[in-house]
């Protein structure tokens, strides 16, 4: 208990002190930044200034690439979009010319619907597809800017658009890009650091658990996607004044990869590790000039390096605090009396029902004609031989398969087959057979994901700091800390999930399924790899659940646990009721003594 | 007009589709998807510039050097690329290895063969118009492969071998098949059909550095529309794609050509994301 009682009250009010030591190093760069002006020339404006836009656009990027895993290779394209649109809409090649700053905003937004186009394959495939996709956009882009002569000027380019004073100098130009940039960090961080950034690295490393704590995949992507093509273009308008003159040939697809490698060498689920790496790539071939013609082959060889060798990038390297020792002999201790103040007290029962569900894999019947009923505040034990529908039965009631016939209902109303997305806010949680945790996310972020649903503010809300987002953040550390607190591991909430023991990610999931304050709780093998005493524990915390008025439904194959926490039994066996009914009787059925438990 | 569309594009399809079976290749032992596939079929018509034309050797000497030059690539492929990530496959680390081989095979090719397109010799001299050999000889060596590949398959144990793997990898490792070597073997092979697809469509795609980056694309579409592993699917679907795109290319004028491809590639994707001849995805929970 001394652990307990010594954990440090960290962020507790989300004071300035909690988060200096994460904003230091973006004060130190935007310091440097300021300085530059002071005691460079016009060559390191030009280079400064080609950093800060290419940071605009990897802001944006990496919300894409190092949040949601999704590996966007051909951004270069989207750079390419916002340049072309910017420069003829200021040119006025196709209507009358428009002044530059309000030429941005279109550019921004046709980056946007574009970002999204591009992205579509990503909301329904596996991760090569949308690398193809956006390789494919940026071959055809060039293709494009190249034969629509009447517009872009083909070949010969076009005059890059110009800023008016005092943004037509150098350092004046300079000043505006780094002040767009910090904007852009700014917006990135913010996503980055709500319910929105943190749903994106689930959506990326546990999908499935992601889905059944409510979080819509498609909707999510397509807000990023948004946001990163519209950056992306911003960008490009930026570039496009930069060069003062563009043609097809300056947006080379080693652009692309540079974005896309100044990610990885910064470290997935990082801002200022992408920062850095594109801070060094685009030095790298200022300071090496004769390996200039080289650098898309560096650049590669850098990346099969980190691929090989370092997959977490600068960004693990810099991750001081996860490399401290955790104590080796800590224990789990719940306490469980602690969830009357986070779990409100439910009046008035509701009834899940299960009648007639039927579902088979090919010709194998996983359930034949399933009836069930899960009440609230009664725990119902599931119990079978291996095969015999359980996990099965769990998956339909949480919409991951739909069933091929029957019905299912919650309270009076129909729960529709499929549609897992949909259960959180129905009021179903649940927790898997292996635990599904974000191994990169900090235990605390770990738990805050179920209580995604929860969330008030809306995306524009999280991306400018509104206050109602900063409330939602709050209210979702507190309770996702007392939980941690319910469970026992309030002492380990800032440590990095991965690090973790295999009994502490099945506490873990428990926490972050009590988030909803679901009215039924589906629990798949809880005790798996449990030692006795811990399963012990998990006893009382499940007790203590089902007296708060949570309808547990406990998938499970310790009998003693079954036998003990249990109010009802459904023992399955090839799909099919084998026996229900109080553990007493379980005990004595002749069935499923013969069939299961022996004797 | 209807000759020229279908002499160019049943060409252009054969190359596309010769490259979705490069893909295929190498997915059906590994479940890798390769950015070289492309590359290789550039590799195709560059060695094969490179052998014929600048060193003057014949062309079977031209050929026979190109495919094994091809065979070599795609091995190295295996070793620095694909075999370090087959661990954790889940991760889609295979993505960005061979992405990064393949940029280092274009940068390369960009530097030490150069940036312009560069002529490719006429290989044999027959036919004129739209039964020029440029057109021609894809058509064919994408006929000679399908049949070499079915004979493979169907009748060498190395053939069934490869069958076995792509179906079960783990039972066929636990029947005591050298799961490793037939690995390398197929990414010999991929880099053979990749060596092909570059030199019979050499006379067409001229030997430039940058068609490794299309090819991967238009390769890809194939694959796309015929499912994963699917080597007929990808082959109707190249067919298909050379038709679509030259025809676009003809009506409509070459701007819209690549965005009909890019249109037909995202809708399909939507519609039919298992592809029009694959088969849905294992379970998930």
């Amino acid at each position: 208990m001394t652990a307990v009682a010594t954990a440090p009250p960290r962020e507790h009010t989300g004071s300035l002190r909690g988060s200096l030591p994460h904003l230091a190093p973006f004060v130190g760069v935007l310091a440097t930044a300021m300085i530059l002006p002071l005691v460079g020339n016009d060559y390191w404006a030009l280079i400064g200034t080609r950093m800060a836009i290419y940071w605009v656009l990897v802001s944006g990027l990496n919300l894409v690439v190092g949040f949601a895993g999704h590996l966007a290779i051909g951004y270069v394209s989207l750079l390419t979009l916002g340049a072309y649109t910017t420069s003829v809409l200021v040119a006025g090649n196709v209507m009358p010319p428009l002044p530059v700053f309000a030429a941005l905003p279109v550019a921004a937004c046709v980056g946007a619907l574009f970002g999204v186009i591009v992205g579509l394959p990503a909301l329904r495939l596996r991760t090569f597809y949308f690398a193809m996709s956006t390789l494919g956009f940026a071959t055809i882009v060039t293709q494009i800017a190249l034969a629509w002569q009447s517009v872009t000027g083909g070949g010969i380019g076009i005059v890059g658009p110009e800023f008016p004073a005092p943004f037509n100098t150098a350092w004046g130009f300079y000043a505006l890009c780094i002040a767009i940039a910090a904007f852009t960090t700014w917006l990135s961080a913010n996503v980055a650091h709500s319910r929105f950034g943190r749903a994106l690295i689930a959506l990326r490393d546990a999908e499935v658990a992601a889905e059944a704590t409510g979080i819509s995949k498609p909707r999510m992507l397509i807000a990023i996607f948004l946001l990163a093509g519209a950056l992306a273009a911003v960008a490009g308008g930026l570039f496009a004044s930069l060069q003062t003159y563009i043609t097809p040939d300056a947006f080379t697809f080693d652009l692309s990869v540079l974005f896309f490698i100044a990610i990885l060498i910064g470290g997935r689920g990082s801002i200022l590790g992408p920062m850095l790496g594109t801070i060094i790539l685009t030095i790298l071939p200022e300071i090496a000039a004769p390996l200039a013609a080289w650098s898309t082959f560096l650049y590669a060889v850098l990346l099969l390096l980190i691929v090989l060798v370092m997959p977490g990038g600068i960004a693990a390297l810099l991750d001081f605090r996860n490399r401290r020792p955790l104590a080796s002999n800590r224990a789990i201790l719940p306490r469980a009396a602690a969830l009357t103040d986070i779990i409100r007290d439910r009046t008035g029962g509701r009834m899940l029902r299960l009648r007639g569900i039927a579902l088979s894999f090919g010709n194998v019947r996983a359930i034949d004609g399933l009836n069930l009923d899960v009440a609230t505040g009664l725990i119902h034990g599931l119990i079978g031989p291996n095969g015999s529908g359980k996990t099965t039965t769990l998956n339909v009631i949480s919409g991951y398969y739909p069933a091929k016939s029957g019905t299912m209902t919650l309270g009076d109303e129909a729960l529709p087959a499929g549609q897992p997305v949909e259960r959180a806010a129905r009021g179903i949680a649940r927790t898997f057979q292996t635990p599904r945790v974000i191994g990169e996310a900090s235990v605390l972020q770990n738990v805050m994901i179920g209580g995604s649903v929860d969330g008030k503010a809306s995306f524009i809300e999280a991306l400018l700091a509104l206050p109602r987002n900063r409330r939602d953040e709050r209210r979702l550390a507190a309770k996702a800390r007392a939980l941690l607190a319910v469970v026992g591991l309030e002492a380990l909430a800032e440590v990095r999930a991965d690090r973790l023991q295999h009994s502490e990610l099945r506490f873990i999931e428990i926490a972050r399924a009590l988030m909803l304050d679901p009215d039924f709780l589906l629990l798949d093998e809880p005790a798996a790899g449990l030692s006795n005493d811990e399963i012990a524990r998990l006893a009382e915390l499940i007790k203590a659940i089902g007296a708060r008025g949570i309808g547990v439904l406990l998938v499970e194959h310790h009998a003693d646990l079954i036998f003990d926490i249990c109010d009802t039994i459904t023992v399955l066996n090839l799909g099919r009721t084998l026996a229900a009914g109080t553990p007493a009787e379980i005990r004595v059925h002749k069935e499923v003594v013969s069939a299961y438990l022996g004797g | 007009m209807l000759a020229s569309i279908l002499a160019s594009g049943l060409a252009a399809g054969a190359i596309y589709a010769l490259v979705g079976v490069t893909y295929n290749t190498m997915f059906s032992t590994s479940r890798v998807m390769s950015f070289t596939a492309g590359q290789l079929a550039m590799l195709g018509g560059v060695f094969g510039s490179l052998f014929t034309l600048k060193l003057g050797l014949g062309v079977f000497a031209g050929l026979a050097l190109t495919l094994l030059a091809c065979a070599i690539i795609g091995v190295i492929t295996e070793y620095v690329a694909v075999r370090p990530v087959l661990k954790s496959l889940d991760q889609h680390l295979y993505v960005l290895s061979t992405l990064a081989v393949a940029l280092m095979i274009q940068q390369v090719a960009a530097i030490k063969w150069g940036t312009e397109p560069q002529p490719f010799p006429r290989l044999i001299g027959w036919g004129s118009g739209v039964w020029d050999e440029k057109f021609w000889l894809p058509v064919v060596a994408c006929a000679f492969t399908i049949g070499a590949l079915e004979y493979l398959y169907r009748r060498t144990l190395v053939g069934r071998a490869f069958l076995a793997i792509a179906e079960d990898n783990f039972a066929a490792r636990a029947l005591g098949l050298p799961e490793r070597n037939l690995r390398i073997a197929s990414y010999a092979l991929a880099g053979v059909i990749g060596g092909v697809a570059g030199f019979s469509g050499g006379e067409l795609l001229l030997a430039f550095f940058a068609n490794g980056a299309l090819l991967n694309f238009y390769g890809f579409v194939p694959v796309a529309l015929g499912g994963l592993g699917n080597n007929r699917g990808a082959i109707i679907g190249g067919l298909a794609l050379g038709l679509f795109q030259q025809a676009a290319n003809f009506l409509v004028g070459g701007i819209f050509s690549s965005v009909a491809v890019f249109t037909l590639f995202i809708v399909v994707l939507l519609m039919a994301p298992q592809g029009l001849f694959g088969t849905s995805t294992a379970r998930r929970v």
